[in-house]
């Protein structure tokens, strides 16, 4: 069963589409534009829609989806990691 | 595979655009003559009041964006007749002679000199007479490229920029091709993507319009803001269902133009479109601002993506909510019209979702009510660019 989508292979990111994934499941993924299938480990608890980290980033990286900029990291994040608002943030306003 | 060539059954109006709703509307100029018309529909049964908080003391490209507002509502296909009710005559006639244009029967009344109860007992007879002429009509059979589709995504998640969002560009890919009338718009929602939109314009003119309104929108976010707008944009309800920044939530929106639809024009808030094809109209990000200038551009039909479920409905146009979260499907599924959850098992593709979400136009088109209707959503919000004079 799949449990997180990428929208492209080059995205730093992946989003859970399953409910009640804990920390140190393996999930298996599906990247939807080269039709490939992928497993990572996440590292902690991952709610339905949010997103898993599939590349290490360092602190003020870009970070990647769509193939476009969403943001830029404000801490290191590790394959697996939670991304969201408490280590990405908007370069606009 | 659903065939698009199929007739559906809407009212021809007086100018030949078709609605697919078949309201008497008693309309108010301004704040203080709601009481008045909600007496008016509460003597008429088959009739909808629209009360609003506005219409006083505005001035500028402020009141002509009431005026356009007002009078592209009355205007709509979906609206039969229409009983307009103001404080005074002046800006309330103005409001009959622009809806008048259309051909369809409609009134005005004002209450100086007369009083509430002397008007509304004169504007229940007119739209008692509405109500016969409007429930006189028949539907007949028109083509679905004559429906005026909208499309604006609410309380969006990641799960709307995989499914919900590119069902509805799906959608619009194959309405395009029949040469529709589409609109999109929520010009701050497309920061992050605005390059893309661009790119996807029909030529430098409209271009040029697009980033024009694209930068003014910014210009007011950048005067007004006080911090990065991340405790309003993205939304909480967003930020819960998973969407981090501006910039993702903006390329999830986009997802809704589809892949071939080019853009052909650009429009200000509540302008009517003059051609076919796809339309960006600039426009406010939140929900029922959005729906309601749509419908005063004269749109009829209205597909509306949602994540974490917006329960958002119009009086006049039909929302049609189509959803790929498995968690909403489940805990709001009153709300959700098209559920394509599908999608993120892979138990459906694109092209499926697509066709699914065509045939509830189609099925919107013919009468069925939507969710939103079924529940009484009838949320009617006058967008405002400042303060009255």
């Amino acid at each position: 069963m799949i449990q997180f989508i990428v929208h492209d292979e080059d995205d730093s990111v992946g989003v859970v589409t399953v409910e009640g994934l804990k920390a140190n499941d393996t999930l298996s993924g599906w990247i939807m534009d080269q039709d490939v299938l992928i497993d990572i480990k996440i590292n902690q608890d991952i709610p339905i829609g949010h997103k898993l980290a599939i590349k290490d980033l360092n602190e003020d990286d870009t970070v990647i989806k769509y193939g476009v900029d969403i943001g830029r990291t404000i801490s290191k994040i590790a394959v697996g990691d939670h991304l969201h608002v408490h280590n990405v943030k908007t370069k606009r306003w | 595979m659903i065939n698009l060539n199929q007739k559906i059954y809407g009212y021809r109006r007086e100018n030949n655009r078709v609605g697919i709703r078949n309201h008497v509307i008693i309309l108010p100029v301004d704040d203080i003559s709601n009481a008045a018309c909600e007496a008016v529909s509460n003597n008429i049964k088959g009739t909808i009041a629209l009360p609003h908080p506005y219409g006083r003391l505005q001035f500028g490209e402020d009141l002509d964006l009431h005026f356009r507002t007002m009078i592209g509502t009355g205007s709509n296909p979906n609206v039969a007749a229409v009983v307009v009710i103001g404080i005074e005559p002046d800006w309330t006639q103005k409001i009959v002679d622009g809806i008048a244009a259309t051909g369809k029967p409609v009134q005005g009344f004002s209450i100086e000199k007369k009083g509430d109860i002397q008007t509304i007992a004169d504007a229940s007879k007119a739209a008692y007479d509405m109500v016969h002429f409007a429930t006189g009509l028949q539907r007949e059979p028109c083509d679905l490229s004559e429906i005026w589709v909208s499309t604006k995504c609410g309380e969006s998640d990641t799960t709307s920029g995989f499914g919900s969002n590119p069902t509805v560009g799906n959608a619009f890919d194959k309405l395009y091709e029949m040469d529709s009338t589409l609109l999109f718009g929520e010009t701050s929602e497309i920061t992050g993507g605005e390059h893309l939109v661009k790119a996807r314009c029909a030529n430098d003119a409209v271009a040029e319009k697009f980033m024009f309104m694209f930068n003014r929108y910014q210009d007011m976010i950048e005067r007004f803001k006080t911090d990065d707008l991340s405790d309003s944009q993205p939304t909480k309800g967003n930020i819960e269902g998973g969407l981090t920044t501006i910039e993702e939530k903006a390329l999830g929106n986009i997802q809704k133009i589809g892949k071939k639809c080019v853009v052909d024009g650009v429009l200000d808030k509540a302008e009517m479109p003059t051609s076919k094809g796809l339309w960006f109209m600039d426009s406010s990000s939140a929900a029922a601002e959005m729906v309601t200038l749509c419908a005063a551009s004269g749109y009829v039909a209205h597909l509306f993506p949602t994540g974490q479920g917006n329960i958002i409905g119009n009086p006049i146009l039909p929302v049609i909510k189509v959803c790929a979260n498995p968690r909403t499907v489940r805990t709001m599924s009153e709300h959700v019209d098209v559920d394509v959850t599908g999608l993120l098992k892979r138990d459906i593709n694109m092209d499926q979702a697509g066709d699914m979400l065509l045939e509830s136009l189609i099925h919107t088109s013919n009468g069925r009510m939507t969710a939103a209707e079924i529940l009484g959503h009838q949320e009617f919000v006058l967008t405002r660019l400042y303060e009255s004079a």
